[in-house]
């Protein structure tokens, strides 16, 4: 059962108002349909949905403009310019002091950042980090995840090369200074280990 | 009216030709100016409207400063005022008529002018304001048409006056949101005018009923320029953003929008902005055209007599077809 606001006749703020009066009202995930008769109070109350960032559909009858909004639950509103953000590993192991502790946080901090809402656009693996991305590494499954995630992985190829691991890169790209340089120069925060 | 019906209109009326007419209609300015002699020219105009706020005693005060203003915004000085009513007074008591006309008289007093008489007829809503005449030096008038290339422009009150009033009605606006925007209205544009003549400015509108947009495109059509503004230098009253972003905008703002649409160039300004841009304000700022090396002078002397939202938001530019550019 669709809920119903006719705002035809009425005067800016009313069809606005109206419309916000019952989506309070509204269950999440319901629909409510206000009908309204000029083209100022459409866009008026298609930009009220969107600004809620609820899905909002218009459809013409004659002179009057149907306006359907479906309730969502819970958006938090996007951020209208994310930071972006760069992970840099220059070595397989996290930190110094002890090789196999570092091994471990290393693993643990890849799992977690596979996990964050919060991703970085690219995670960049240079000197031995690059053992990171070939075959046999611990951590593969977390670099495949933030990759199936949208992260960009680069891997240094002089580094791979040195390493003469070129051929077990098993994610990511091979890459090079200047495409690691422009990651590195173009980002807000870059996370360096 | 908008201003695309109001120019068909006028158009198809006689216009009047006189030596002594300095400035009339033709221009879109906000007064008539007829010269009487070499040192001394009047300033005519008149501006009513239906009431923005609840409060009867404002809403005089309200009306006042923005019929002053079109005097102001010429360069000249008040004089004397007649007020303007219409009232129902079966339905309405009287003590609210008084309310109005007190905060009038209490602004024209503000202003140094003296309200001389005035005339109120028997009407369903009540609607006031005032017609007023000033003086100015006929050198000195700061019209639409005295924008020159190389100019910097000054705005001196931030904008949307309308979004707000938009919001009062809808019960949702904020008590910070409407008491910044009553002292906005109120605020006569006298220290704003005194401050822009001692200076001496090329020219000057107020932003009222065509919002920041349509005024901007009047200077640059009368003076044949172009506007380059930084959306982002254009003071805002609180809320305002917010509000326009809910879609709490009047429609006035999206006429006003539909008839500069081929006059005003936005580059990267969300449509928040424009719609912002085009709301219609009471009683608003000056926007005011003066050589670069007096912009900061005019900035410093009006802040420091308390117009401290005064802002310099755009430059002249020279051009064949004049326009807005706005940039976000």
């Amino acid at each position: 059962m669709e809920n119903m606001v006719d705002a035809r006749g009425k005067a800016c703020p009313q069809p606005v108002i109206c419309t916000k009066k019952a989506l309070e009202k509204l269950e999440s995930n319901n629909s409510l349909v206000t009908i309204v008769d000029n083209e100022v109070a459409r866009d008026n109350v298609v930009k009220y949905a969107k600004s809620l960032e609820y899905p909002v559909e218009v459809q013409q009858k004659q002179q009057d403009f149907y306006i359907k909004i479906t309730k969502q639950d819970g958006i938090e509103p996007q951020l209208e310019s994310r930071t972006r953000q760069v992970v840099l590993l220059s070595s397989s192991k996290l930190g110094e002091g002890d090789d196999k502790l570092g091994d471990v946080l290393m693993k643990s901090f890849l799992y977690t950042l596979a996990q964050s809402d919060d991703l970085p656009a690219a995670v960049i693996m240079m000197n031995s980090g690059v053992k990171l991305a070939v075959e046999g590494s611990p951590v593969l499954e977390h670099l495949m995840e933030l990759n199936k995630k949208g992260v960009e992985i680069l891997a240094c190829g002089t580094c791979l090369d040195f390493f003469n691991l070129k051929d077990k890169l098993c994610v990511g790209n091979i890459s090079n200074m200047y495409t690691i340089l422009e990651y590195l120069l173009s980002a807000d925060k870059t996370l360096n280990f | 009216m908008g201003p695309g019906e109001l120019g068909e209109i006028l158009c198809q009326i006689p216009s009047f030709d006189h030596p002594n007419l300095l400035v009339s209609g033709a221009t879109m300015d906000d007064a008539g100016v007829y010269k009487l002699d070499s040192e001394t020219a009047l300033v005519q105009t008149v501006d009513y409207f239906t009431p923005m706020v609840d409060d009867p005693y404002i809403f005089g005060q309200v009306a006042a400063a923005n019929a002053l203003s079109d005097v102001y915004a010429m360069g000249g000085e008040p004089l004397t005022a007649m007020n303007i009513t219409a009232f129902p007074t079966n339905c309405l008591s009287l003590d609210i008529l008084r309310e109005i006309l007190t905060g009038g008289a209490e602004k024209v007093r503000e202003a140094g002018a003296v309200i001389v008489g005035g005339h109120t007829i028997e009407d369903k809503e009540p609607k006031y304001g005032l017609a007023v005449t000033g003086l100015v030096h006929p050198d000195k008038i700061a019209g639409n048409s005295g924008a020159k290339p190389g100019d910097v422009v000054v705005l001196t009150k931030p904008l949307g006056t309308g979004i707000i009033a938009t919001a009062i009605k809808g019960e949702i606006a904020s008590p910070e949101a409407v008491k910044k925007a009553v002292e906005n209205m109120t605020e006569l544009n006298k220290t704003a005018a005194q401050t822009m003549q001692k200076i001496g400015v090329h020219g000057c509108t107020d932003v009222t009923g065509f919002g920041f947009l349509g005024h901007a495109w009047e200077i640059c059509a009368a003076s044949g320029v172009t506007m380059e503004v930084e959306s982002s230098l254009i003071p805002l009253l609180p809320d305002v953003f917010d509000l326009a972003n809910m879609g709490i905008v009047p429609a006035g703002a999206k006429a006003n929008l539909k008839y500069l649409q081929d006059k005003v160039e936005f580059e990267g300004v969300s449509d928040t902005l424009q719609d912002i841009l085009a709301d219609p304000q009471t009683s608003g700022g000056l926007l005011i055209t003066l050589p670069e090396d007096k912009g900061l002078q005019l900035i410093r002397e009006l802040r420091n007599r308390g117009v401290l939202e005064a802002n310099i938001i755009g430059t002249i530019t020279e051009s064949k077809s004049p326009k807005v550019i706005v940039k976000g």
